[in-house]
Formats: C-alpha cells, structure tokens, sequence
C-alpha cells in the first residue's frame, strides 16, 4: 500500500531522513519507534507532502506521489494526525471534522454531518461537538487531531504521538478505539513513545535514527534488538 | 474507515442563533430605510451613504482575501483603478450603457487579475503584501503615460456620457445612490451565502491553519486564486462605482494606497478580522472618526493611526472580536450546531 524507495531530505548539512526505504502492506499496523529528531516526523510530513523530497520515490498504492499536492495525497487516502495539534481554533469541533469529512472524503454536507457524527462518537468527543477547537485541553486537541483525519475516511492513517500524557484508562481506551480502526481495515502506520500502547496494536516495529532505519521486524525482536538498547538505553554492546 | 449511515439521524443540525435572528430584523429595519432614504433623507445623506456602502463593500471583500485567505494584500487600488479606467474608457470610447460597462468593468478587472495572481502568488506573507503594492504602482505608472486617458492629470466622464445616464443630477445621484446600495448588500449577502457553504468551512479552515486545512483534503492553492479573483472582480465594480459618482479619475486618485487600502485595512483590523460583523462596525467606526475629527485636519489621521495601534495592541480581534468574546455572540449564522 505505501512504499518509500530512497527517501531523502536535508535541511543544510542535517539529514532528516537518508536513503529512508520502507514497505507497508495493506492492513498493515506499523509502529515507528525512535529518539526526538530521528526523522520520524518528517517521515510523516514527506509521505502527506507537507515535506516535499530531495530525491526517491513515495508510492501509495501503486502510484507516484512524491509531488502531489497534500490536499490531493488526503484524497487519495492519506489521512494523519499532527505531533503538535493544529485545530481549526475558531472552528467548533464538529465543524473541524466536516472539514475532513466533505473535502477530504469527498462527501456531500449531509453524509458528512452523519460520518463526522459517528467519529464524534467513536472517539468520545461527542460531549464536546458544539465547543471551539480553541477551547479544548492538550488531550482534547490530540484526540481531534485522530478524529479529523478519521473524518477524511483515510485507507493508510498516519498517527504522531497521539498517547503521551494519557491516563491508564485513557490509553487503554486509545488502544481500543485504534484496534477497532485497524480491525475495520484501516493501514496504520504510528509514531508513539508509549511503547505499551504501541505493542497493544502494531504488527511489526521499525526504529529510526538521524534518518536512517535501523532495525525493522516482529515488535519482541525489535524492541530486544541491539539497536534498541543502545538508543533508548545507552548500552552498547 | 467505512460504517454503515443508520436511516434516522440521532442529531440534528442547527444553523441559526436567537442573536441572528434578532439581528436579522435589524437587517431588514436598515435595509427598509436605506432604500427609501431617497425620499426621506437630503442629498448629503445620499452623499454620505454612497460613501459608506463603497466603503463597506471593500472593506468585506479586503476581509475575504486577509482574513479568511490569508491574502494580506496592500495592492487593492489596483483593481479599484482598473475597475474606474475600465469604466470610463468603456463609456467614453466605445458608448457601452453605462450600467452594462459597470459590470464589465468588474469582468475586466478579474481578467487583469489572472496574470497578476500568477506573479504575486509565487510570493507569500510579507513578500505578498509587498508584491501586491509594487503591481499597483505599475498599473498607476502605466496608465499615467497614456495621453488619450489625460496622463498623470486624468480625465473627466464625457458630458454627453454623463447625460445619457440621467438627464438631471438629483437622477443621476438617485440612480449612484441606488447602484452603491446594491453593490454593498449584494457583496454582503454574496459573502454570507459563501461563508455558509461548505465553501465557507474550507476558507475558515483555511484561516486558522493552512497546513491542517490542506492535510484534510482543502484545495487550498485554488480556494486561495477563487477568493482572489473573486475579490478582484467585486473592486473592480466599487472602483467603477466610485468613479462614476466622482465623475473624474487620475491615476493618483484611481490608485491611491492611502485611499483605497490604508483606510480599508484601518477598517477591517478595528472593526475585527476574520469575520462579517467585524467590517461593518469597523465602517461605522470610520465614518463616526471621520465625522467627529473632520476639523481637525492633519490630526485626523494621526489619530486614526493611533486609534489602530491601540486596537492591534489591545484587542488584536477588534471591536467585535470583543464583543463576540464577552457575549458569545453571531450574527451573521454561518456555524453548524449538532444538536
């Protein structure tokens, strides 16, 4: 479903993501692991085009879409949450969804209204559907950032950092509502530093560093891997 | 992610407010008045209203572009001036009717705006601004070496021109009244029916972050070029509007920065941007300023400006930015309520 083939980005002499190759399959769930200014992020932005690339190759389903406008990438089926929230502040929270909901998924304002009702629902904004996106806490604005790209009805569902900060119970419903998306058909690819909320629900692991991948397989392999350690632990060995 | 639409909606939609239905007995109060003032009202009130209703008209469409297109625009005479020339040449070379070359002068102007789009859409936010005024002062250069349009002097409206549109001036200024009106309601009106759309979510959208907006699927480059075309068109029809009622125009006062952008932009950032209410208080803000410091000459505007720094120091909204805050309050109903 989506393919990175040489990926590269530099800002100046820093490279951001270098000779990045990666794979996802189709009903994939893949959990992107790796410490602050790894690249996972820009990972993000290069695949929805917020990022535009130096050189390679982005396919999603087959297609080239290393310069297609992000807007044309979401319609596609590209649909993404921010690592820092970008509401539509002065927009209600319904209204945030819609937006995601008539232009992203490409629905009339009345099927919208019903879709962007059940995301409301699914992720537990409901009581909140008529309040500004302005108004809502850090949490809140996370789990808008999930239920506006669930909004666009996207194929491959790109999360950054969506469960810091979140209660046991929270998470645990996080991890239920995301299961459910993946169970539905749904592509994930997530970016997470709450490993346990990522070993709820990925397939498989990958871990980037000064934009390389550096290992990639089964989550238990990964995450007991030598490269592991030595990011997250500082062993070497 | 697919689900299955259940038949009856547990939800309804709610689009309208107990304040904008308040207000809009208001609308129709003030719109009763204002097209009958002709016959209750003196000519310097037609004068004045004229003025206002050109003033409004730009001042929403400078809020469409800045404040929900993020188009922050210092070239606005530019149109105003194309839109003025357009009209008198029409009118006086190739006898077009006068309510017809007011149109098509609003059809020209957005034709002039595609190539300018084109140059000062490879620029963005400061550079924008800047573009936009450099072109403006291209377009008043230009047309200030054209010696059948009276170069840097200007020109006036043919006598005969003038008569063909009435043959008494109280007409004629009835009929400018009349045009102003409509030329003010129809760009609010147009705007409101706009904003509601799901046009209006994409340009909103827009407003608050660009990048989420294009991440949901908002063609954003396009929305930007429509508004911007769109703009152009409605200055256009104020600029030959104006003009008509001045019955003279130069490329100084067809193109004036001051006049056409500075007041404008003093307009909508005191009545409060981003929003329709906010040009309209802004209006009345203005001429109440105008009106007030009129003998007071060059201290007019310096109070103007020192009015403006308060405002974008204080209350960064504007009035109704205020007021919306405090109240909660909408006027003009263009959110979506899930009831």
């Amino acid at each position: 479903m989506l393919e990175l083939q040489h990926v590269n980005k530099r800002y100046g002499s820093l490279k951001v993501s270098d000779d990045l190759c990666l794979k996802v399959a189709e009903g994939h769930a893949l959990g992107v692991l790796g410490p602050n200014g790894a690249g996972k992020s820009t990972m993000f932005n290069l695949i929805t085009g917020d990022v535009k690339a130096d050189s390679g190759c982005i396919l999603f389903n087959g297609q080239d879409i290393t310069r297609l406008a992000p807007n044309k990438r979401c319609r596609l089926g590209v649909g993404r949450s921010y690592q820092i929230p970008h509401p539509f502040s002065n927009m209600t929270v319904f209204e945030n969804l819609l937006v995601g909901g008539i232009f992203g998924a490409e629905q009339s304002e009345k099927q919208a209204y019903s879709a962007c009702y059940q995301v409301l629902d699914e992720t537990g904004l409901l009581p909140k559907a008529n309040v500004l996106a302005g108004s809502l806490t850090l949490l809140e604005r996370k789990r808008l950032e999930l239920a506006r790209a669930l909004a666009t009805s996207p194929k491959l569902l790109l999360l950054d950092e969506i469960a810091g900060g979140l209660t046991d119970a929270e998470c645990q419903q996080l991890i239920g509502t995301i299961k459910k998306i993946h169970d539905n058909g749904t592509t994930i690819v997530w970016i997470e530093h709450v490993v346990n909320a990522l070993l709820a629900v990925v397939d498989s692991l990958i871990v980037l560093d000064f934009g390389q991948k550096v290992a990639e397989g089964e989550p238990g392999a990964v995450m007991n891997s030598r490269e592991v350690k030595e990011i997250y632990m500082g062993i070497s060995t | 992610m697919t689900s299955k639409i259940p038949e009856s909606l547990p939800f309804s939609i709610v689009r309208s407010t107990f304040a904008s239905k308040v207000a809009f007995l208001g609308f129709i109060v003030v719109f009763i008045a204002a097209v009958t003032l002709p016959w209750w009202g003196g000519r310097a009130d037609m004068r004045l209203v004229v003025e206002f209703c050109y003033y409004l008209a730009l001042a929403q469409l400078w809020n469409l572009l800045a404040g929900y297109g993020g188009l922050v625009s210092i070239g606005q005479q530019a149109f105003i001036g194309l839109g003025g020339y357009a009209f008198f040449m029409m009118a006086a070379f190739f006898d077009v009717p006068p309510l017809l070359a007011i149109f098509l002068s609003g059809v020209v102007t957005m034709l002039f705006a595609i190539p300018t789009a084109f140059l000062v859409f490879r620029l963005s936010g400061a550079y924008f601004a800047i573009g936009t005024w450099v072109v403006a002062e291209v377009y008043r250069l230009s047309f200030a070496q054209v010696s059948t349009l009276g170069g840097g002097s200007g020109m006036s409206l043919p006598i005969s021109v003038v008569k063909s549109i009435s043959a008494s001036k109280l007409e004629r200024e009835i009929l400018i009244y009349f045009l102003a009106l409509l030329l003010a309601m129809g760009v609010v009106t147009a705007l409101y029916v706009l904003l509601r759309s799901s046009w209006g979510l994409a340009l909103t959208a827009i407003r608050d972050s660009e990048a989420a907006a294009e991440s949901l699927g908002v063609k954003k480059q396009m929305t930007k070029y429509a508004v911007y075309l769109f703009a152009a068109f409605g200055t256009g029809l104020c600029g030959a509007i104006i003009f008509l009622n001045k019955l003279r125009i130069s490329p100084d006062s067809a193109f004036s920065v001051s006049d056409w952008t500075a007041n404008i932009i003093f307009i909508v950032v005191i009545g409060g941007i981003g929003t329709l209410e906010g040009p309209i208080i802004g209006t009345l803000v203005f001429f109440i300023l105008r009106g007030v410091l009129a003998d007071f000459g060059a201290w007019y505007m310096i109070f103007l400006g020192i009015v403006a720094v308060v405002v974008m120091l204080k209350a960064p909204q504007g009035v109704w930015g205020l007021v919306a805050k405090r109240y909660g309050i909408q006027l003009f109903p263009v959110g979506r309520k899930l009831m």
